[in-house]
């Protein structure tokens, strides 16, 4: 950690976003990480994202549980509404959050501990239930907070800081994401922002389940030789497959591509998404496809980045329920409690 | 780009823009964190060595420095007026605060190395020559015209600015290192001093010449007219202690600035300052024209002086011309705008429009070529020798009027020359600096200077009541700050000779550097020329005066670039690095002076 706080003094060039924020005012209290956290990297990805679509950061719910991942909301977005979890039961906190509140912009950040083991079943069962959140976890193969043991994500096959081979077969987050029907699942690595920013943006401007697994290595318990998850080997085995341009609704389009190297998909919000094809056959938007194409290159020993899977046609937890469109929280007595006679009619619709 | 030869000093000495600013390259970072640390004399001798006369300069210096101050470019950003660090008035804290120092200073030779120097004036150029070589066992003789030493810092910089005590101790602890001082004895003859065999001969006798204004009127009315830096002298040595109710001072330099305010001081009351060029344009620094402001002195612009009016002899005033400043093909005309005349009444006038060299004593046939166009001796600028070898020039009689600073800027080079000249050596083949860039480590996070930067905005110095300073010539307007306020003004500096230093063989390319960064310096991508380069970091490096340092490869095959302009020394790159790749390293410079380098002085030989 730093002793000092980050100085207020900024760069004469910083810029003002449609709403007159800097990136600066996007950042939150100094990281108490280790130095060179791949969580860090990730933060600072949070805030430019943020800060490039001119998001208000009052309408940002940032919801963690409990490990190194979960401490980072502390680091970013310091004016945003934020909730620190039991260890776990991020995902359970977030929907009933938004089932109260639709109108915020949801942020959860977890860890493979807090999502891979203690809190699988809530993990899954935000998932399968469409919660419109952005979950982004940061993924390091090792419960840094304890002193590095093999987390659920770790490989088969890799080696500890101390020398320990992992046994246990790996639990793979984008693997259940998309079995789970996650409506936006995207890989990327803490040390590649060009790849993360947009991915980060184009997570926020869709509406249901969208899930970030970001490599992030933990520079103090798995960044040595033998890790998997470490800077050197990430950047070794980095299978990307495509490049995000988001481009927000109503943005000029000014870059043209040549026939069949782009793939174009519009969001509910009318934000396009647009990806640079660097592996040719691959399809977003087919998700057996993309399931078998992350097994067979998982089982060569690759890492694939980029956005693996978009349903533009998604729909959420909210509208599934059918609710609403009056966030639950603003809604007055007489509408929460429309009396007796409402009662009976509901009563005797059940009979 | 190539990577950056950090072994080259060059590269950190111009993030030093303090340092590399000043002519004598004071290690200002180095005395101001002494000062905060409350060290003043440690302050006062890092001062002392570097620029020799610590208590005038941080009461007078022009303050190169002040302007190149990199506080000054970051805090712009911030909204507030952008205000360096008051470097020269700290200088002054080191030399009000400072205990005795006497016994930290040189002892005088206990042994004549045979050699006889002559420095003729005794202003900062010479008194600077003597300083250096006295120590070494030359044996070191100043001439001045006046009884006192000191040149132009005592006779025309006025008591309300400089207390004579200071010049009094300034000049003592150089004449106390066993200089030989003839006072009151003015050089008439170039001839006759090179014939009483000095080994080398120091000529510092500034620009003693005063320009005048020959325009109508100015023989009618001389009893009223006055050249500047002679009616300066003159209040000095007391001559003259009354001046006229309503004056007038022409010209917009520092000289202009002390004439008007003394003649403020001895009865002026409806005293103005009139100049030809635009207020910006004025070469006076500009807290020179705030001090006179501030003391109720109007500056009006933009006037050319056509006429001195008289009657019967006695002066009743001045007509000028209105102009307008224009320029084309980026150089300057006054261009009248048609107005009619103005006149502004007046008893007396002050002539300050500049400085002329003058060396009616040197016969021109002895071997000294002057420059046939400018009458100015002929003088190598990296030696300072004339075409006598052992004749050297410095301060305003080498290259025209500048100031203190440079004067002795010009001292250090030329006494090294001397050194070297009369050591059998070539002086084209100087030493160059000692330089030390040594890691502020102490801990995890833990560094040897502070760096936690300051958000405070520039804190002024407090001034004597002005009811009271406008009524003594004697009374310092100034009351320099007291140590507290030193210390809140020496935080803003940004120690920017803590140097973030970059190892690429350790680099992890973990990002934690680029994302802390506050000022967005540091960018990782793939190399590229320069120009290219500079518009696609992190934030655009827009400021070609100030280098990039780039690395060699790291592991992806990209290069880190960092932009040197706005970095605030902040240490956060080098405390969010987990493998030491970025360190923060003390780079202190130090000019050779004379007796470094020198094989007779044998200093080379015990290293």
């Amino acid at each position: 950690m730093t002793y000092i706080a980050k100085p207020r003094l900024h760069h004469p060039s910083l810029a003002c976003n449609a709403l007159g924020y800097t990136r600066r005012d996007y950042e939150g209290r100094v990281s108490t990480l280790c130095a060179g956290c791949g969580h860090d990297s990730i933060s600072a990805a949070i805030v430019r994202a943020c800060w490039e679509l001119a998001i208000e950061p009052h309408r940002v719910a940032k919801l963690s549980g409990i490990g190194c991942s979960s401490k980072t909301p502390d680091y970013f977005l310091s004016p945003s509404h934020g909730f620190n979890t039991v260890h776990g039961r991020m995902p359970s906190v977030l929907t009933g959050a938004n089932l109260a509140n639709r109108e915020l912009l949801y942020l959860g950040v977890s860890g493979d501990g807090d999502s891979a083991s203690i809190g699988i079943g809530q993990f899954v069962h935000a998932i399968r239930r469409g919660v419109n959140m952005v979950y982004i976890v940061e993924n390091n193969g090792v419960y840094g907070l304890t002193k590095g043991q093999f987390s659920a994500t770790a490989d088969a096959g890799s080696v500890s800081k101390k020398g320990v081979v992992n046994t246990d077969a790996p639990l793979d987050l984008v693997g259940l994401a998309l079995q789970l029907g996650a409506s936006f699942v995207g890989r990327s690595f803490s040390g590649d922002k060009e790849q993360l920013v947009p991915l980060i943006k184009g997570a926020i401007a869709h509406r249901g389940a969208a899930i970030l697994d970001v490599l992030s290595p933990c520079v103090t318990f798995n960044n040595h030789a033998g890790s998997t998850k470490s800077y050197d080997y990430v950047r070794e085995h980095n299978d990307s497959i495509n490049r995000l341009d988001f481009i927000e609704p109503r943005a000029e389009i000014t870059v043209d591509y040549a026939p069949g190297e782009l793939i174009e998909v519009t969001q509910h919000d009318g934000s396009l998404l647009r990806l640079r094809k660097l592996d040719a056959a691959y399809d977003p938007s087919d998700r057996v496809a993309a399931m078998n194409y992350l097994h067979e290159r998982q089982a060569a020993g690759e890492i694939v980045t980029g956005l693996l899977y978009v349903d533009e046609g998604a729909q959420d937890l909210h509208a599934h329920l059918k609710t609403v469109a009056t966030p639950l929280n603003t809604l007055d007595t007489a509408a929460l409690c429309p009396g007796a006679a409402a009662l009976d009619r509901i009563n005797a619709a059940l009979r | 780009m190539q990577p950056t030869d950090i072994r080259n000093p060059a590269h950190f000495h111009k993030v030093v823009d303090c340092q590399w600013a000043c002519p004598a390259h004071t290690p200002v970072p180095e005395y101001i964190r002494l000062i905060a640390a409350g060290r003043y004399s440690d302050a006062y001798l890092v001062n002392w060595k570097a620029n020799v006369f610590p208590g005038i300069l941080g009461r007078t210096c022009d303050r190169p420095c002040e302007p190149a101050c990199r506080r000054s470019r970051v805090e712009e950003s911030a909204g507030n007026k952008p205000e360096p660090v008051a470097i020269c008035r700290l200088k002054r804290v080191a030399a009000d605060l400072k205990d005795d120092v006497r016994a930290h200073l040189p002892k005088p030779a206990t042994k004549w190395n045979g050699m006889r120097v002559a420095c003729v004036g005794a202003g900062p150029s010479s008194l600077t020559v003597a300083r250096d070589l006295a120590p070494l066992g030359y044996r070191v003789t100043v001439f001045e015209a006046d009884a006192k030493p000191g040149g132009f810092m005592r006779t025309q910089v006025p008591r309300f600015r400089l207390p004579e005590a200071v010049i009094d101790e300034e000049t003592g602890y150089i004449l106390d290192l066993g200089v030989e001082f003839v006072g009151g004895r003015r050089i008439e003859s170039m001839r006759a001093l090179l014939g009483e065999g000095y080994d080398a001969i120091f000529i510092g006798s500034g620009a003693p010449r005063g320009r005048d204004l020959d325009l109508p009127g100015r023989h009618q009315a001389a009893a009223h007219i006055h050249v500047g830096i002679d009616w300066l002298a003159s209040v000095y040595f007391g001559h003259v202690s009354r001046v006229g109710k309503r004056v007038i001072v022409l010209g917009g330099g520092n000289t202009a600035m002390d004439c008007c305010r003394s003649a403020r001081r001895l009865g002026g009351e409806d005293v103005k300052v009139i100049v030809r060029s635009g207020f910006d344009e004025m070469k006076a620094s500009p807290w020179e024209k705030e001090d006179a402001m501030h003391e109720g002195i109007p500056i009006l612009d933009c006037r050319v002086p056509k006429a001195f009016l008289h009657e019967g002899g006695r002066l009743v005033g001045m007509s000028f011309e209105k102009v307008r400043v224009e320029y084309l093909d980026g150089r300057r005309r006054l261009v009248p705008t048609g107005e009619p005349d103005e006149v502004h009444a007046c008893d007396e006038v002050l002539v300050a429009v500049g400085q002329e060299n003058a060396f009616p004593w040197i016969e021109r046939d002895i071997g000294i070529v002057f420059d046939a166009k400018s009458d100015m001796p002929v003088v190598d600028k990296l030696t300072l020798q004339s075409t006598l070898p052992h004749v050297l020039f410095g301060g305003d009689a080498a290259f025209g009027p500048k100031n203190i600073i440079w004067a002795v800027a010009h001292g250090h080079e030329a006494a090294l020359s001397i050194d070297l000249l009369l050591g059998g050596a070539d002086t084209r083949d100087r030493p160059g600096p000692a330089v030390e860039l040594i890691s502020q480590k102490m801990g995890i996070h833990e560094w040897s200077y502070d760096n936690d930067v300051s958000n405070d905005a520039r804190y002024k110095v407090p001034w004597a009541d002005p009811a009271k300073s406008l009524t003594s010539m004697k009374l310092e307007v100034e009351l320099g700050y007291d140590a507290e306020l030193a210390w809140k003004e020496a935080q803003r500096c940004l120690n920017c000779d803590v140097q973030t230093v970059f190892s690429d063989n350790l680099c992890i390319e973990c990002d934690a550097c680029v994302d802390i960064c506050p000022m967005d310096c540091i960018t990782f991508t793939h190399n590229g020329e320069e120009a290219e380069l500079r518009t696609r970091l992190s934030a655009p490096a827009l400021n070609v005066e100030q280098a990039l340092y780039v690395s060699a490869p790291v592991k992806t095959g990209r290069v880190m670039v960092k932009d040197e302009d706005v970095c605030l020394h902040c240490s956060l790159c080098a405390e969010r690095c987990p493998t030491g790749a970025w360190d923060m390293r003390k780079f202190f410079l130090e000019l050779a002076h004379a007796g470094d380098g020198n094989p007779r002085d044998g200093k080379q030989e015990a290293a």
